[in-house]
């Protein structure tokens, strides 16, 4: 929407990008020059509201950071030193090309293209499957891959993106392990509501700060505990009888029987009475239950079958059977409250109350909204039924390396309470719920990486069983960052964090071409920053760089760009088109399916060029088969024409973008390529959201009317019910592989114990790996970091108005830590893990759990960095804990190598770091500890800014920076 | 607060000169009703007045330090109806004027007899204009403590003393420099500043110290738990928003030591009160002029390190908001 | 008489600073403001002119701590110490809708109202040298060009969890007067006098209310999951003897 306002500014709509969440802003402009953001009211996402990130865009766009044209390392320069040279882009594409072309040509897993917090996964991932690589990950495994992947193993969905909690209807939250403001305006606003309407917010968490400051209750937590808290609330909840036995029974699999025959092959799988007539990625509905009336087997969802849930039987033949909600039972009978008190440091009186107020609120509170609907088995409902206990986690319970089964104890314990896409507690969001675990696979195998080819399946998917895993016939990972493999079996969104490690080592291979867009990985992306940027710039006895082509696309001066060879210039989010597609993470609202764009507002600065179009051209020099004609001739013009014109498939009428598809803009979610998408989104405040009828709003895991929907429209391939997996035969695969009973892949020998131990069916408690690693006497506190609501990691110290609210960082902790160590409020201390130190200043605050000590991420940074002056506070005062996080674990037999990660997800343990703290010595106060050689300028970047800067949007002097370069 | 350099030349400067200006009318006054002998020599009162304009320009100069916008300084006159600053940018020139009008008076011995009365005394002209001039000084100190005594919610500046103690102070050093003057010129009437000066000095320290002594004893009508409307015994500021420093960090706060501030506490007690008391009982006794102007530059640098410390021991209450630096 | 103002509810706000950076950015490209300067913006200390601040403070002990995030910007006193210090009148409150403003034209930087405020609500602008403080958004929320529930201070419209009300005090049917009265809103140092017209609204506490009875229930589901003994009608019984 533009419109023309009387003080001769031009008002623009298009989305936001100064953090995930892609809000909708109304950009004013004068004189060409942004003059205003402020947030637009007619978006679905932020309602008008902005935060301060958003509001600050202003001095992104206009930041003396910004790179404005591509860069080649000097010839005489070594990496890291940040010396360049410009070159044109022709150049820059002509070295790409070849280069790329003769890798593609002879081993296209030489080729690694990885990528930061961007939001185009949908179109990097099919370049790098164009390209046959399957070296591709994007920042999901150092980010949340434990919460997506231990969710959507378990419910079919997942926080953030795919889904969230129902405040509006909810009137218990329970906020467990989530830094700060994570999901930031959707969910500030619905906080804000649901408190006013007078419900009472839990926050568990080591540390109160952002949302936490609100709760009405604050219950501090150890770090990397919280699957035992989970743990004991589940217990507490079956054993006072307070779970909602209809959903149990009616949407979970806790009443199947599982085989529990120990000399049976079969043993720990559920029991099936018929083999299913189609093999494909759902729940065959070929299970038993043992019917109470009856007392005998009978098929699920029978009508009129009324299930035990727990018990022991046997099977005509003998088989003993037991409904897995027994044996979930079971393994939580040991998990009582006093057990978790000693464990988590909360008292076992408070977490019998938590269990007790989440169960009766479910049950006392019940919500019935009077819609009808229908599930799978034909069943008419007349009213969709809510248990009002809504929850939200992140990266408190995930970035921990037993975070996968945490999170599955929490999911079922959301299962447990009945609140599983239900109002007042978690809803999807489309294009979730999809089958557990969704469809999409990648290869299995080394074969399937051929030379000029595609690669055979997505670079990412989501293995159902051990044959799905991508390792050749020893067991031993294809891809660069061992994903997909025993290492890491269900790492579906990879392991980034361990590429520049496992490509300098040469384990399992070394890579030629590195292509990182948009990761700091010198940086605060990142684990054991110092090392890694040593092995950016190690050469092998030949005097070449270990990682011989080091590609970096950012738009900005990032720790990253000084370790390039060639630096590809991005534009920011007012420059460029951009879509938030339903094939990556859509903005979907929970009553329906909502896409967006992003539309420049502005000319593109200096030579900057979007990353989206340097794919779409070298896909097109290279001639991908998805982005040239059968004559090998280039099928899109730019960006926007591929948004347009692509399909999944040819005809499937399925592209990045749902709304106005059809020749004529009339058709919603499918249809063929609109050659006026784009107008319509710039039309429609550049979203697209489609609200479905509320029959199909909630149950959807089980709702015939949204599942038949949702298959039509192509968001998923079967309308089968969607169950939830309370106990996860997925997880008993591979454990029966590991423990040799299976036929398929089987680990290799010196896995097998780990594969066994990690891959229950059933969530349980265990320590994080480092714990058991090292001298938890010596290391005796937890160190944690978080991202602050003014900041996106990174992305804002280069942002003059963000950086005055947080200018350097303090390490955090309750003053008993500094009695204890001999240093007071302010002092500089050391801060030391098994992996190194570093120095930093303490400040006490009693809003920390005693045994924790925290920072806030990424403020820290490297001397001149993202055109920091420098004597800035950021590098000087600031500090980065990434130095002392291993990004492998410590005190690993000779030779062997093991990421610091979840050993089922990959998902970096950035959390389980302990530490000691000490103060410095008295020559060392003032500064911080390590520090790097000043980052120099870049050719095209602007002029240092001085000791003055006034902001007035329209004069044009700041939209002047760039020019004169 | 944080002392500004600027307002501690000013105050001190104007004050002396007000003093110093008083200082010549009293003797003036003596004369005139022959309560001390011997006329002062007229050009004494010229010189005088000269160094009461230096004193005035030199401060009113200083002032114009403060302000962001001096070339505005015009408009400053404009509230005197609510301002007291207002009321200083007024009175500050009036008296500057008349002292100077009373001074050329002297200068060109013009000075008529305006009334003589029964008794035979003779009302002249300059007396009558000193009378002015005396009047405006001592409005102007009124007007230069009421700039602080009027804010209330500082509450070490809230109080008459913050008045007396910018009069007393401005009277001792004006009749140190008189004394000085009065040596200079070997006059007779050195013996009155000297004997006024003592006073003016001891009656200064005495309310200096009840000042000091009031001010220790303050009880804060603003405490974290009125500035924030939370009522807990144990509040603590982790952040305050900026963590670079903001104008409420730099102009309310001096961001010295204590042990520096009570420093500066005992030097100014000792360096305005007892060493130019000490100077003056010697060099009064001993005739010697030089220990007398010693008395009154050392007097004058005590007044500095006063003022510097009036200002820091100001406790603002919007720095209960800026505690974490 | 209209005396319109902000009232800020410290019960939701999470301390987000999206009030800080949106009045920044409105602000500093306001009309007839010249700007607000920022000093050292990419060196050390950066430090700049803001017309609102969120600050942070702890309450209590571990483990009973209270994080209050607290924003906080001119008050707009109804009896404003700042206006009569003023030599030159370039501090006033407007008759007509009680905001407190500062005429840049005629300030000559000697920050005296900034002493006379005891909240800290003032800052001299480093470059301008001349006193600046939140006007409320005063050159947008009479703007009839934009629609009418757009015609609010820019932080006010930023707030995600909408902690911030705007409305006239006065006029006892406003939301802003309705949210004082019935949820506590308070005054900011009230022991001066200087009454002033933005409020806060206090926290509000829900408690866990689990009644122990609710434990023991007649409809448990685990009463469900009792097995009855499977008993053969071969066993012998009474019926194999009597008659």
């Amino acid at each position: 929407m533009t419109t023309q306002t009387n003080q001769a500014t031009e008002i623009k709509s298009t989305t936001c990008y100064m953090c995930a969440c892609r809000c909708g802003i109304n950009v004013h402009l004068k004189n060409g020059e942004v003059k205003y953001i402020e947030g637009n009211p007619d978006h679905p996402l932020n309602k008008g509201v902005i935060c301060a990130k958003g509001s600050s865009g202003i001095m992104k766009q206009y930041s003396p950071a910004r790179l404005t044209q591509p860069l080649k390392r000097k010839a005489n320069a070594t990496r890291g030193e940040g010396k360049f040279e410009p070159i044109t882009w022709d150049e820059a594409f002509d070295t790409l090309a070849t280069r790329l072309k003769h890798i593609r040509e002879t081993d296209p897993k030489k080729f690694g293209l990885f990528t930061g917090r961007d939001q185009m996964q949908a179109l990097t991932g099919l370049f790098a499957k164009q390209f046959g690589t399957p070296n591709y990950a994007a920042h999901g495994g150092f980010c949340s891959v434990n919460m997506a992947a231990g969710m959507i193993y378990t419910i079919g969905g997942s926080f953030w993106e795919f889904g969230g909690p129902d405040l509006h209807h909810a009137k218990l939250f329970v906020m467990i392990g989530t830094a700060e403001d994570h999901h930031s305006n959707p969910l500030k606003i619905e906080l804000g509501e649901f408190k006013r309407n007078g419900g009472r917010m839990i926050a568990i968490n080591p540390v109160r700060t952002g949302y936490a400051a609100v709760a009405d209750e604050w219950i501090p937590i150890r770090p990397g505990t919280d699957g035992a808290l989970l743990l004991a609330i589940t217990r507490e909840i079956i054993e006072q009888g307070l779970y909602d036995r209809d959903f149990v029974v009616n949407y979970t699999n806790g009443p199947e029987l599982v085989n529990m025959d120990p000399k049976s092959r079969e043993y720990g799988m559920f029991l099936r009475f018929e083999v299913p007539l189609e093999e494909g990625c759902f729940d065959p509905q070929n299970k038993l239950w043992w019917d109470r009336e009856l007392n005998k087997p009978i098929s699920t969802h029978t009508p009129g079958a009324d299930p035990f849930l727990t018990g022991e039987f046997k099977l005509k033949d003998g088989t003993p059977v037991k409904p897995s909600f027994q044996l979930l039972r079971e393994r939580v009978e040991s998990y009582t409250a006093e057990w978790a008190e000693g464990i988590t440091g909360i008292p076992a009186a408070t977490i019998k109350r938590l269990a007790h107020e989440m169960g009766i609120t479910a049950r006392d509170q019940k919500i019935e909204l009077p819609i009808a609907w229908t599930d799978v088995w034909g069943n008419e409902h007349e009213h969709v039924v809510g248990n009002p206990v809504a929850f939200h986690a992140m990266r408190g319970l995930a970035a921990h390396s037993n975070g996968f089964q945490s999170i599955r104890a929490l999911s079922i314990l959301m299962s447990l309470l009945g609140t599983i896409d239900r109002p007042g507690g978690f809803r999807h969001k489309a294009p979730y719920p999809r089958p557990i675990p969704p469809c999409p696979k990648t290869p299995n195998k080394p074969e399937d990486v051929k030379p000029n080819t595609p690669l055979e399946g997505v670079p990412l998917g989501w293995p159902a069983d051990p044959d799905d895993l991508f390792v050749d016939d020893k067991g031993e990972p294809v891809r660069i960052d061992k994903g997909f493999s025993w290492e890491y079996p269900l790492s579906v969104h990879g392991l980034m964090h361990n590429v520049i490690t496992n490509a300098w080592r040469g384990d399992p291979y070394k890579l030629d071409t590195l292509l990182i867009f948009m990761a700091n990985m010198a940086w605060n992306s990142s684990m054991n920053t110092s090392d890694v940027r040593d092995m950016l710039k190690d050469k092998d006895e030949n005097g070449e760089y270990k990682i011989p082509f080091l590609v970096v696309c950012d738009a900005f001066h990032s720790e990253m760009t000084a370790f390039a060879d060639l630096i590809l210039p991005d534009t920011t989010y007012l420059e460029r088109y951009d879509v938030m597609s339903m094939l990556d993470r859509p903005i979907s609202e929970y009553d329906g399916p909502v896409d967006s764009v992003r539309i420049p507002i502005l000319p593109v600065t200096g030579d900057c060029k979007p990353f989206q179009e340097v794919l779409i051209e070298l896909g097109s020099r290279l001639k991908f088969p998805a982005f040239t004609d059968k004559d090998g001739k280039r099928k899109y013009r730019d960006y926007p024409d591929f948004i347009v014109n692509f399909e999944t498939a040819p005809g499937s009428g399925i592209g990045f973008l749902s709304g106005w598809r059809g020749q004529n803009g009339q058709k919603t979610m499918r249809g063929e390529p609109n050659p006026n998408q784009w107008e319509q989104y710039a039309k429609n405040n550049c979203m697209h959201h489609h609200v479905m009828p509320k029959s199909y709003q909630y149950m959807r895991n089980w709702n015939a009317g949204y599942l038949q929907w949702a298959q039509s429209n192509g968001l998923t391939r079967h309308a089968e019910p969607i169950n939830i997996h309370l106990y996860s035969e997925v997880l008993h695969k591979f454990r029966r592989a590991a423990q040799g009973i299976s036929h398929g892949k089987q680990p290799p020998e010196r896995l097998r114990k780990r594969v066994e131990r990690f891959f229950d069916a059933l969530p349980f408690y265990y320590e994080p790996l480092e714990n058991e690693m090292i001298n938890k006497q010596e290391f005796p506190l937890s160190a944690l970091t978080q991202r602050p609501m003014a900041m996106y990691h990174s992305w804002d110290s280069q942002n003059a108005w963000l950086r005055q609210i947080h200018a350097h960082n303090y390490l955090h902790m309750h003053p008993s830590v500094g009695a204890k160590n001999g240093f007071d409020d302010g002092d500089w201390v050391w801060v030391e893990s098994v992996h190194g130190r570093v120095r930093c200043q303490a400040r006490f605050s009693q809003s920390v759990e005693p045994n924790t000590v925290w920072t806030w991420n990424a403020i820290g940074k490297a001397s001149g960095a993202w055109a920091l002056e420098k004597d800035a506070n950021e590098c000087q005062r600031g500090f980065l804990l990434n130095h002392i996080i291993g990004e492998e674990l410590p005190n690993q037999p000779e030779g062997q190598h093991y990421s610091n990660s979840d050993p089922l997800t990959g998902q970096a343990a950035w959390f389980d770091v302990r530490v000691k703290v000490y103060r410095a010595s008295d020559k060392e106060q003032g500064s911080t500890f390590p520090q790097f050689p000043t980052q120099p300028r870049y050719p095209g970047m602007a002029k240092p800014v001085g000791k003055w800067q006034t902001f007035i949007g329209g004069s044009g002097l700041f939209k002047n920076r760039f020019k004169g370069k | 607060m944080n002392p500004a350099f600027s307002v501690i030349f000013l105050t001190t400067l104007i004050g002396a000169g007000q003093g110093l200006f008083l200082a010549l009318y009293t003797s003036e006054v003596y004369n005139s009703f022959g309560i001390v002998g011997g006329t002062s020599p007229s050009h004494m009162y010229a010189t005088g007045i000269l160094v009461v304009m230096l004193l005035m320009g030199l401060g009113l100069f200083a002032s114009f330090f403060h302000l962001g916008r001096p070339e505005r300084a015009w408009r400053a006159a404009t509230m005197w109806r609510t301002s007291w600053l207002a009321r200083e940018v007024i009175v500050l020139p009036a008296f500057t004027g008349a002292a100077l009008v009373w001074g050329t008076l002297h200068y060109f011995g013009f000075d008529p007899v305006l009334v003589t009365n029964s008794a035979g005394t003779e009302f002249k002209l300059s007396l009558v204009v000193g009378f002015v001039a005396a009047l405006l000084a001592f409005l102007l100190y009124l007007c230069t403590g009421m700039i602080y005594a009027a804010v209330k919610f500082i509450q070490e500046w809230a109080t008459p003393l913050t008045v007396i103690n910018y009069t007393l102070l401005g009277l001792s050093s004006g009749f140190m420099l008189a004394a000085t003057l009065g040596g200079w010129y070997n006059s007779s009437i050195t013996n009155t500043y000297v004997l006024w000066a003592l006073v003016f000095t001891l009656l200064g320290f005495a309310s200096r110290m009840i000042a000091l002594r009031r001010n220790a004893r303050i009880k804060r009508k603003t405490t974290i738990c009125t500035a924030l409307g939370v009522r807990h015994q144990k509040i603590r500021q982790i952040s305050q928003g900026a963590m670079g420093g903001s104008f409420n960090t730099r102009e309310f706060f001096h961001h010295q030591s204590p042990q520096f501030v009570h420093a500066v506490k005992v030097f100014f007690l000792i360096m305005t009160f007892i060493v130019p008391v000490t100077l003056v009982v010697i060099g009064w006794n001993n005739t010697l002029f030089s220990l007398l102007a010693a008395a009154a530059v050392v007097q004058y640098v005590g007044l500095l390190a006063e003022r510097w410390f009036f200002f820091a021991q100001a406790n603002h209450p919007q720095n209960l908001y800026y505690q974490a630096t | 008489m209209t005396q319109l103002a902000l009232v800020i509810d410290l019960n939701v706000c999470v301390g987000c600073s999206a009030c800080v950076t949106s009045c920044k950015e409105w602000n500093t490209s306001g009309e007839g403001g010249g700007g607000m300067v920022d000093m050292n913006p990419y060196g050390k200390d950066p430090t700049g002119t803001f017309f609102n601040r969120v600050q942070t403070f702890e309450v209590g002990e571990y483990p009973k701590t209270e994080t209050v995030h607290f924003p906080k910007s001119c008050l707009h006193c109804e009896d404003p110490p700042c206006v009569p210090v003023c030599p030159t009148g370039a501090s006033y409150k407007r008759k007509e809708d009680g905001i407190v403003l500062v005429d840049y034209d005629k300030c000559i930087g000697c920050k005296y109202c900034s002493w006379a405020c005891p909240y800290g609500a003032r800052e001299l602008d480093a470059k301008q040298k001349v006193m600046k403080k939140c006007t409320l958004c005063v050159d947008r929320i009479y703007d009839t060009s934009l629609p009418e529930e757009r015609r609010k201070p820019a932080c006010v419209l930023a707030c995600p969890t909408s902690a911030r009300l705007f409305g006239d005090v006065h006029d006892p049917d406003s939301a802003v007067s309705v949210a004082i009265a019935e949820r506590g809103g308070y005054q900011l140092q009230p022991e001066w006098g200087t009454r002033p017209a933005n409020h806060y609204l206090p926290r509000r506490k829900n408690h866990a209310n689990v009644d122990k009875e609710a434990l023991h229930r007649i409809d448990n589901p685990l009463k469900k999951e009792e097995q009855r003994p499977a008993v053969s009608s071969e066993l012998p019984s009474l019926d194999d003897f009597l008659f």
